[in-house]
């Protein structure tokens, strides 16, 4: 039954139910609970928009503004992109959430021998300011904010996206962009890391540093609990090790002469709404909470909006089943369901064809449709925190406090995450939880509609016994044409460009890489003379080298 | 009961994808199974995939692929493998396959494919009826 622990009776009554995290769950709670937790409206909850912010970061919350959407999206060239991001804004939608192919992310070309077959396939295909000026045309960058989903090259990205905005006349505090850039997660899991962890972690202080100075309405960093989630973290862990890796960014600025007052108000989060529906409203209520508290006690922060845990919290990949696939579309409104409960800011769903591929536009939609009902039909903006004041919720975001603080203990035991990610220690650890869940999955332990029916028989994927039928639904297709179209681009870019002025922005960078200068900077003029992703990217790799990941066991 | 000679694996990451828990999961699952099991690390060219199962003298070269490139990965692969003369070393793939595609990787020699959400003990079993 779902992503919990049930244990039943002979005669199938349930006995005991124990969250991910580690909460036992009672039949039934009442005020006798709240009095044991010491709970106080003051001290625990707070007013709406008031500190500590469980209820709410704005006093009237949905009321006011209703969430943002945005769904991931980017697909082939620039073209292709460009004609997806007006379709999902003709159709409301008030974000961008951008995906980039394999090779952008991973700092490659398109020409690159690594690029064969993935040019285009997960996301939109980038090597140069070229491909930016398709891909945002006709958007007004002054309304739209975008989100940018990558990592390892997010200062180059973010250094585009100035580049593509001046180019089309706008200032660059004009521009709001929220490139991912959180690599320490990536270490963890998703795997899109280039640079040693050292260099990764000074990237991303080079990107929060001038983004503090140059880029007023941006924000440098986004930190993704999601793939940490995705990977086999708890839902507790998944907030403490997004909170844990926080403050080494934080560290990070704070040597260069910031204060933490200066900066935090700019990070923002992704995390991940699968589950079971209460553990992840409590969680997103205490990493409010906590999130506020630590900034303001551990980093003497003291500006209220600064203490804003702001961010996306979004359908989660992993809840999604390939068997029987129009499954997702319900498992995808119970989720965002359970996002505006918790008062998320910004909110996406997988689309019920991603556990295929990436989604066509009809699934798109329906996620934004679905997100839209929430809202504007079944009443979610009524009122503020409409769980507040429940026996059980309140209990149950207590005890997720206490879990997430006692997972951030744990790695500070441990020498902190630089430390852990490091050795691997966080890998081995989140790697050994997603087996044991994956096997409780196999076994019946845990629950999935229509994936482990209530038989003993293994329904899985068989490839020897002739299931292998079409799935019924129509899937998005790769073209390989986008390949192509991108290789001629970029010979076309290669001879027409001014190849001087390429050659010497890339050497300034290359001396700033190697010195103590913040690269962002540099890498707005690289944008500018059309240096290309993997060139500007080629010189990071030159001068930082490559990780080598730690043994998983 | 046969004495069997322990079988070797390599659950390998070819080529830019970095989502590697179903690789991970898949090697301890193996490993739980009395196989002896390599794991490649993230971001490998197809050459360091050859030469990590040569060193290593592994029985199956196990595949994980969630981008969606495995039709073309697997192609080249297998001529590869052929180039090398890894003719007795058998290559499985797993992760993100939709079910057409099985019979079109089976055509080109893959040994089994493992989808995303194929049990561990049907996954074992395969890899057991070929060595």
């Amino acid at each position: 039954m779902g992503v919990a622990k049930y244990i039943k009776d002979e005669r199938g009554a349930i006995k005991e139910v124990i969250y991910q995290s580690g909460i036992k769950v009672k039949p039934a709670y009442g005020p006798e609970d709240l009095e044991k937790a010491g709970f106080t409206y003051e001290k625990d909850l707070g007013a709406p928009g008031e500190y500590p912010f469980t209820r709410s970061l704005h006093p009237q919350s949905y009321r006011s503004r209703a969430w943002t959407t945005r769904q991931y999206t980017g697909f082939g060239t620039p073209e292709e992109t460009n004609e997806r991001f007006k379709l999902m804004i003709a159709n409301g939608q008030n974000g961008l959430n951008v995906a980039f192919d394999l090779p952008t992310q991973m700092g490659y070309d398109s020409d690159h021998p690594l690029s064969e077959g993935e040019v285009g396939r997960v996301g939109m295909a980038i090597d140069s300011l070229k491909d930016f000026e398709t891909a945002f045309a006709g958007i007004p960058l002054d309304r739209i904010g975008s989100g940018l989903t990558i990592n390892a090259v997010a200062t180059i990205m973010m250094a585009m996206y100035q580049a593509v905005a001046e180019k089309f006349g706008y200032s660059k505090d004009q521009i709001s962009t929220t490139p991912q850039n959180d690599i320490l997660k990536e270490m963890i899991g998703r795997g899109a890391w280039i640079f040693p962890v050292e260099h990764g972690v000074r990237l991303v202080g080079d990107s929060i540093e001038y983004a503090v100075k140059e880029l007023p309405k941006s924000n440098p960093v986004s930190l993704c609990g999601y793939h940490i989630r995705e990977s086999g973290a708890t839902p507790a862990q998944e907030i403490a090790y997004a909170f844990e890796i926080a403050k080494a960014y934080i560290d990070n600025v704070v040597q260069r002469g910031i204060k933490p007052e200066d900066f935090v108000g700019r990070f923002s989060f992704n995390f991940n709404v699968y589950g079971n529906l209460w553990e992840q409203i409590a969680k997103f209520r205490a990493a409010r909470k906590l999130w506020a508290k630590m900034l303001k006690n551990e980093y003497g922060v003291k500006d209220k909006k600064k203490l804003f845990l702001r961010g996306l919290f979004g359908g989660g990949g992993s809840g999604l089943t390939k068997e029987q696939p129009e499954n997702n579309i319900m498992r995808g409104a119970y989720y965002a369901l359970g996002a505006a409960l918790s008062g998320a800011q910004t909110t996406a769903l997988c689309s019920f064809d991603e556990a295929y591929t990436i989604p066509t536009p009809r699934s798109a939609l329906l996620s934004l449709r679905t997100l839209e009902m929430l809202m504007d039909e079944v009443g979610l903006r009524d009122t503020v925190d409409p769980l507040a004041g429940s026996y059980f919720i309140e209990t149950l975001t207590l005890e997720m406090e206490e879990k997430i603080l006692e997972e951030m203990k744990e790695v500070q035991q441990m020498g902190g995450m630089v430390n852990c990610i490091s050795n691997g220690l966080i890998q081995r650890k989140v790697s050994k939880q997603a087996y044991e869940f994956e096997k409780g999955l196999q076994s019946g332990e845990y629950k999935k509609v229509g994936l482990n029916p209530s038989t003993t028989e293994d329904s899985s994927p068989d490839s020897t016994s002739g299931q292998t039928e079409k799935t019924d639904v129509e899937l998005h297709e790769y073209n390989e044409d986008w390949a192509k179209k991108s290789k001629a681009n970029l010979i076309k870019l290669k001879a027409t460009r001014n190849n001087k002025d390429v050659k010497e922005s890339l050497k300034a960078l290359e001396k700033a890489a190697k010195g103590s200068d913040n690269v962002m900077p540099y890498l707005v003029k690289c944008c500018h003379a059309y240096a290309t992703v993997g060139e500007m990217a080629g010189v990071f790799r030159d001068t930082f080298g490559e990780w080598n990941e730690p043994e998983f066991y | 009961m046969e004495t069997k000679k322990t079988i070797r694996v390599l659950i390998a990451k070819p080529g830019l994808d970095g989502h590697d828990k179903g690789a991970k999961i898949v090697a301890l699952a193996l490993r739980d199974a009395g196989m002896e099991v390599i794991y490649s690390g993230l971001h490998q060219t197809l050459e360091q995939i050859i030469q990590t199962a040569t060193q290593e003298t592994v029985d199956v070269i196990g595949l994980s692929i969630m981008s969606g490139a495995h039709l073309p990965i697997s192609k080249k692969l297998i001529a590869m493998m052929k180039d090398k003369g890894l003719d007795d070393v058998y290559l499985t793939v797993g992760g993100v396959i939709p079910y057409q595609d099985i019979p079109k990787l089976k055509e080109m020699g893959v040994s089994e494919v493992f989808p995303g959400g194929t049990s561990f003990e049907k996954i074992t079993k395969g890899i057991n009826s070929l060595c």
